[in-house]
Formats: structure tokens, sequence, C-alpha cells
């Protein structure tokens, strides 16, 4: 068996679990491992119980584990709350000074972590970073290969190597006085050296790779760090990072951008998609290309602000009222994030509507190893637009022109001497109000019509495991890596499992999802929501009815060990 | 040179005798007079008898919803900062549906210029009360009368306006010289424009306003000081103010963002590869 080795860092808001967690992660990325890490936090500055979770593995990870082989606790409560999660030889590593009373189970490695943070980084906030050094210390990793990624991490100066000081007391006390053995270790694989990311990370640069110029968003979890990752690469990378009074105003400015030839974006959760919806309508009428990321949290209302969840995707498909043609993408992972975000604002332009990218909490803020993205395959195709060359078109120039194809030639205010007419009212060829019931099924049947070519851009599912199982799990968007491995994981529990993954929803890809699903005998939706709706949309599509579902909203995301327990429990 | 006949729309849909016509006619003139072409215009009109506007004439045209006139004119406005921005919007549109972006638009000082009908009623759906109506004004959905109205111009001021103005659709030339002031100014122009509604306000009619306004340049007023400013803003009743009411200089949203100095956005060149920095960073 190769190596499988799971950490969690735990302690309070402030604490600097994060840290921590990431410098773990991006140590066991550098040695060539795949890497999966995902956080799990409240919505507090201070205090409360926050994780973050590192599992590294010598073949592909991108599911979290339940069970943990270094439980860093910078609390009590993290002890209390997940010493049961520790594997055979687990460790737990925690400050003997603060927790003197207690008596952690499995291995335990107590050290000074604030007394060592103090006499090295002159700081007692270090504390972290010691428990960094001892963890990593256990799993035989480099002395030399940690200082250098602590540094990469804080900087070469002065904090950097207060940290890494820091770092290497702890890693030394473990080395010295650890008696017990980590049956885990890691050593460097090689390889081409991967990326360590997370979801909104990926989906951001994508946007940028994509040429996105403009972006105006309103703060909101989990989608705020994409806004924030963006503005602070504004000026280097020549775009316009605009935060609004809300919502609303977003993205109606994106829409003004758009209209005025930019790419443009908006990021945002539920609650703000909510606000949001009157403004989509408009890009619908006006066949404005816009692309709106909903990060989905925890619904209805404020929910669970820092969790996860699947609860949008009718939402999405539906919002707005009256009937437009609209493109819904749903990554199921860091790469996925990166190439569909190129993907949406190439669709946006060549079909002159809106696109909505569902992510959510898991997949914005889980990180992940991958390959270097290949930005020599990425391809900016902004569609039709008018041709400058002949002066008469310039003036006749019709912005929704009837055409077979329901796409009309896009022109850009001040690109030439034409004029740039979009209405919210339903209009006529030029642009211009209306009410007639003929240019209105005219019009309506123009925008509609693009649907039929859009429908061919459209990616059929993922599929994995043997075509001939005797279950299928379907599901859509960040579930894809626990459903992968609860396949392979299925046969240890005698079960005949394979999979259906979607994560390009709109338009329905029906014809590979009705083969892809041909001969499936029993199919369980698996969804992070409370009445499987993608079920409910491809009873709808295709007819298919599944047998059963495995639905989870409780905000925290699935496991590859969770659907394997549900699944034996609806087949028993 | 560009002529009226540039600007030569469709037949308006409006009443006759509605101050929309001669709004219009100032905001043609004011652009034939500073020789600005009509595709270097962008309006950007909401919902209501006045977003309808831009149909009536020539130039780039964005209609959009109701009262977002303002984050759509700012997000234009970014993307090509070339582009002559003109919102065009109504009191129930501009100060109701729209109160919030009304609000921060100003205090961000987009360079852009906004132009609102204010005849204190809603006309499109056919007479309720507005935003601006008087207190008392009786419609069918305020049996009781209006509530005490918003008064946009002092709002204007405290939140941050650059260029706050009253116009009124009786003084054709005196709005003709405030829309280009408005244009000219660098940062966001509020032209509040008084004007009749011959079929639902029978209460602030053409001659109402006529008895009240008079002209700010007429009664030597200077319109830097910010106190003063806020006090006549506050003027309503037997005398109305019209004309330049607070001016200010200060750099405009769009002048304070650095990328934008390499040009408009929408001629930046789009290249993949320059991301390529960026990845290196997360290995």
């Amino acid at each position: 068996m190769g190596v499988d080795i799971n950490f969690m860092v735990g302690g309070e808001a402030g604490q600097g679990v994060q840290a921590a967690g990431s410098i773990i992660a991006k140590a066991l990325a550098r040695y060539g491992l795949s890497v999966f890490a995902d956080q799990d936090y409240e919505s507090r500055v201070r205090g409360g119980h926050n994780f973050f979770r590192v599992r590294a593995r010598d073949s592909d990870v991108s599911a979290i584990s339940e069970t943990l082989d270094v439980l860093v606790a910078l609390d009590r409560q993290t002890i209390a709350l997940h010493q049961r999660e520790l594997s055979s030889d687990g460790v737990v590593i925690f400050d003997q000074d603060k927790l003197k009373d207690i008596s952690p189970s499995g291995s335990p490695l107590g050290l000074p972590l604030e007394q060592m943070a103090i006499e090295t980084a002159k700081n007692k906030q270090a504390a972290n970073i010691v428990a960094v050094g001892a963890a990593l210390a256990l799993t035989g990793y480099d002395s030399a290969a940690l200082k250098s990624v602590v540094l990469d991490y804080f900087g070469t100066g002065e904090m950097g190597q207060a940290n890494a000081a820091a770092a290497a007391r702890g890693y030394e006390y473990a080395r010295v006085n650890f008696k017990g053995d980590l049956g885990r270790k890691v050593s460097p694989l090689g390889g081409p050296k991967r990326m360590l990311l997370n979801g909104n990370e990926a989906l951001a640069l994508g946007a940028l790779a994509a040429g996105c110029k403009f972006v105006s968003a309103y703060p909101m979890t989990p989608s705020t760090t994409i806004m924030e990752y963006m503005a602070g690469k504004a000026d280097e990378l020549g775009i316009v990072v605009v935060q609004p009074e809300d919502e609303i105003s977003a993205i109606n400015m994106i829409i003004g951008a758009a209209y005025a030839g930019v790419r443009a974006m908006t990021a945002t959760s539920g609650g703000g998609f909510c606000l949001m919806v009157e403004g989509l309508g408009l890009a619908g009428m006006t066949e404005t290309p816009v692309v709106v990321v909903d990060g989905q949290r925890a619904g209805p209302a404020i929910g669970l602000p820092t969790r996860t969840e699947q609860g949008d995707l009718l939402f999405a498909l539906h919002a707005a009222h009256g009937d437009f043609p609209r493109v819904v993408m749903a990554p199921a992972n860091v790469e996925d994030a990166f190439w569909l975000t190129v993907k949406a604002f190439n669709l946006a332009e060549e079909y002159q509507l809106p696109v909505i990218i569902l992510t959510d909490q898991y997949l914005a803020g889980s990180y992940a190893t991958a390959e270097r993205f290949d930005l020599s395959k990425v391809q900016i195709r902004r569609g039709q637009l008018l041709s400058e060359a002949d002066p008469s078109r310039l003036a006749s120039y019709k912005r929704y022109e009837i055409t077979a194809s329901g796409i009309s030639p896009r022109a850009f205010p001040l690109q030439s001497t034409a004029l740039v007419v979009a209405d919210s009212d339903e209009h006529n060829e030029e642009g211009h109000l209306i009410e007639d019931a003929e240019t209105r099924t005219a019009m309506m049947l123009k925008r509609l019509r693009k649907l039929e070519s859009l429908k061919k851009e459209i990616s059929g599912p993922r599929t994995h495991g043997t075509a001939q199982a005797d279950i299928t799990l379907i599901g859509w968007g960040s579930t894809l890596g626990a459903l992968r491995e609860a396949v392979d994981l299925s046969t240890q529990d005698g079960l005949s499992v394979n999979m259906v993954h979607f994560s390009e929803i709109w338009p329905f890809p029906v014809e590979a999802a009705d083969l892809a699903l041909r001969g499936a005998k029993k199919t369980f939706a698996v969804e992070s929501n409370a009445t499987a709706q993608f079920a409910h949309l491809l009873r709808a599509e295709t007819g298919h009815q599944v047998s059963g579902s495995i639905l989870k909203f409780d905000g925290r995301p699935f496991t590859p060990a969770y659907v394997l327990r549900q699944l034996k429990k609806e087949v028993a | 040179m560009v002529k009226m006949t540039d600007y030569a729309g469709s037949q308006p849909a409006w009443c006759p005798g509605c101050g929309n016509f001669a709004i219009l006619n100032a905001l043609k003139k004011a652009l034939v007079e500073l020789d600005i072409e009509p595709h270097k215009v962008l309006m950007v009109s909401g919902i209501g008898q006045a977003g309808k506007l831009p149909h009536y004439t020539r130039g780039n045209v964005l209609n959009v919803l109701h009262g977002r006139t303002l984050p759509a004119a700012a997000g234009a406005k970014i993307a090509n900062p070339e582009l002559v921005v003109l919102a065009v919007g109504g009191d129930g549109d501009g100060y109701g549906e729209g109160g919030n972006h009304f609000l921060h638009s100003l205090r961000r000082n987009h360079d852009i210029t906004y132009l609102v009908h204010n005849n204190q009623v809603y006309a499109l759906t056919k007479g309720q009360a507005s935003p601006t109506s008087d207190q008392g004004f009786v419609t069918k959905t305020t049996p009781h009368g209006a509530s005490t109205p918003l008064n946009s111009l002092a709002v204007a001021i405290a939140a941050g306006g650059t260029f706050v103005a009253r116009g009124f659709s009786g003084d054709i030339d005196h709005l003709v010289g405030l829309i280009k002031s408005g244009i000219q100014h660098r940062g966001f122009a509020l032209i509040d424009i008084l004007q009749p509604c011959v079929s639902f306000n029978h209460k602030n009619t053409h001659a109402w306003y006529k008895e009240r306004v008079y002209k700010l340049e007429e009664a030597a007023y200077r319109s830097s000081d910010r106190s003063a400013a806020m006090e006549k803003a506050l003027e309503w009743g037997e005398r109305i103010p019209i004309g330049v009411i607070y001016r200010q200089e200060k750099p405009a949203f769009e002048d304070e963002l650095p990328v934008l100095k390499r040009g408009p956005l929408a001629k930046q060149p789009m290249d993949p590869m320059q991301v390529g920095a960026l990845l290196d960073e997360f290995v």
C-alpha cells in the first residue's frame, strides 16, 4: 500500500489554523505527493473551533478522509472533538504547558509550543508553526525543505526567519523526543512541480487567463476571495475590480461594462445571487455576455454562512422571469474551476448570454495539487463581431439582427461609428422598444434559437468504474472526488459500484446522459442538498428516475466513507 | 460640426405638453453646442416615461431596468472612459428604486451626467405618489396623502456629490447650459429637472413651477460653499432655486484607477500568457 497520510490542524479562529494547514499542505505538495486539503470554519473572527485537514497520497487524491494520522491541537477543544478520528498509530501534538491535565489517546506528543514560539520567534502566536515543524518531523520530512516552505509562506524577511526558527525548534524536539512510531513516512517522489491551489484561486486564474477585464462584486462568503485575489493582481494585469454598494449594483455594472466591450464577471453566494436575479434577466434580454459565479453555501436566507451546500441548482436554472437561454456550469475540482471559467467567458460572448458558474464553499476553500495549467491551450473566442470593413453596414447596424443561428453580430460603442442600441424592453432589430406581436415572437424565437448550436458545446458526464456495475452513483459539481473514491473503495465492501458525474449542467446534455445511464441497474443521486435537485432535473430532461438518493445538507462535505455507509443502508 | 438633425430620432410616445419634450430638446442642443457626435455618446436609461428618451434621439443606448441606470452607466464608463456617458431616468427610478445606487454613485464620483426628470409623480403607471411628491399629495395609492418628500439635492450634497444642480423644463436655454456644464464637469453631475406631468400631477403644474423658480445665476450665489449649498438645497415652497447649487473639483472615480491610464479597458489586449507568472506563485 502506498502513502496515504492525513493531518488535521485544529484551534480557535485567530490561532493560525489556516497558516499551519497551508504550510503542511505546501510541504507535502513539494515532495510531489498529491494533496487535498479542506477547511472548516465558523462565521467568527476569533474563538470558536476551526480546523484544516490535509491529506497526501502518492497516487491521486481528491477527497478528504475521516481518519487522522497527525492531529495538531492548538487548543483543548480540538482534542475533545477529534481524537476519536485518530488511526491506531495516530499522534496528537499539543502544548504540554497549557494542557497539563490531559492525556490524549494514542501516542501523544506534548511539547511547550508557546514557550518555544517565544524563544524562537519572540511571539507566542508562532506556536502553530512550532507544531507544524513537529508534525512534519514525524513523517521524516527533510528539515531544509521545511525551512524553504516556511520562508516561501512568510517571506525571507524577519518574520520569515522567525517562523523558520520556530518550525526548526518543533522539528528538532519531535525528532529527538518522540518515542512512538508514526507508521507513515513521506519521501520526495520527484516529477514535475505541481501547483497547490483552491477552487476560488483556480476560478480567478481562469477568469484572468480568459481576458476578464472587469469585476464588480460585493463581499460574501465563500466567494469573497475571488474578488480579493483579482483585486490584488488588478494593476499588474490591467483589470478593474470594484466593490459596489450591493449585488444589484454588481451585476448591473458588469452588464454595462460587457455592453461597452469588456469581459466582465461578478462572484457571490446564493443570497447575493437572489439580488442579482433581476439583472440576470436583463443580461438575457439585452443579450449581454456576463459571467456570474454563485459559490453556494447552506441556505435559505443566511443559512450556514461558512458551510457548503448544492442547494442553488434549480434556482440557478430558473432565476429571473421569462424565457431566455443561459449556461450553467458546476466545476468538479480546481482543474474544472480554471477550464470551465475559460469556457464560460467564451460561451457568454459567442452566444451573448449570461453564464452561471455554480461552485460551493467546499470547492471554493479546498486546496488540491494540479498540473500547471497549460496556458497555450486557452482560447479566447469573442464570437461574431460587426465587420468594420463595410461603411454602409456601420450606418445601418442592427444590434439584434434576426439571423438563422439567432446570433446577431455584436458591436461596441466607439469601436466604430455604428450606434449600439440595447434594450430591456422587447425590441426590434435596431434595439428600439416595440409592442407588436410579430416582432415580439420573432425576437423570442431568435434568442431561443441560440440554444440549438449552444447544446453542441456542452460536454457530457464523466464516468468511473466498471460499465456493468450493480449500482451507479450520480453526482454533479464538487462531489466528484468523493464519488470517485467511493467507487474505488466499494469492492472492499463487496459492492459493485460505478459513477456518472456532471459538471456542465445547462443546456442539459441529454444524449450524453442517456448514453452514460444506458444499462445502469440501480441509480443513486448523491447531492449536497435536501431535495435531490439534480435527480429532479435528470428526470425532467431524460425521464430517468433514480432508484434512491444519498443527500447531505448539514453544511459538511461528503467523504467517500460516508457515501459508502449510506449506500449500504440503502441497498441492505 | 454636429447638427440638430444628427440627433433626430423617432416620434416620442409622450403626452402632448409633457415636460419631457423640452428636456429632450435641451439635451440635443447641449450635445450639438458641445459638438459631440452621436456615436461618442452613451445614454443609459431606466424605466418610466423618462427612460424612453434615448429611443427618441440618436446615440448609443443601453435602456436598462427600473432604478439600475447608475451602476450600468458606471460599468460602461469604466470599460471605456472615452464615452460621454449620460444616465437618464425619472424621480421614481432614481430616488426610489435606485436610491442606494444614487447615494453610492455620488460618493464614488463616477464621471457621468445624470438627468433626473422630476415630475413628482409616477406617470408610466398612471399617477401614484413618487419619492418627491409633495407632502399630502393624494393619489390612488396614497389616499391619506404622500409622506415627507425626499430632498434629492440635499441628499446629493450630503452623499459627497461634486456637481448638484436643478433645472426646469420650462426654461430650455437655462437647462441647456446646465447640461453642458454637467457634461463638462469631471465627475458625477446630478441635474434634477423639474417638469410638469400634464396627465397625473395637477398640483405641480407648469404654472406652479413657473411662479416659483428663480435662477441662482441671477442671485449672486456662490456654489462652492457646501454649507450654503445645503441651505439652498433645502429651499422649497414659495421660491425654488434652479441652477448649480453645489460644485466641487475632485478626481472622478475613473481618474483614480491607475489601469485606465493605459487607455480604455475595452481596447486592452487579452493575453492568456500573462497569467503564467501567477501560476508560478502556486508551485
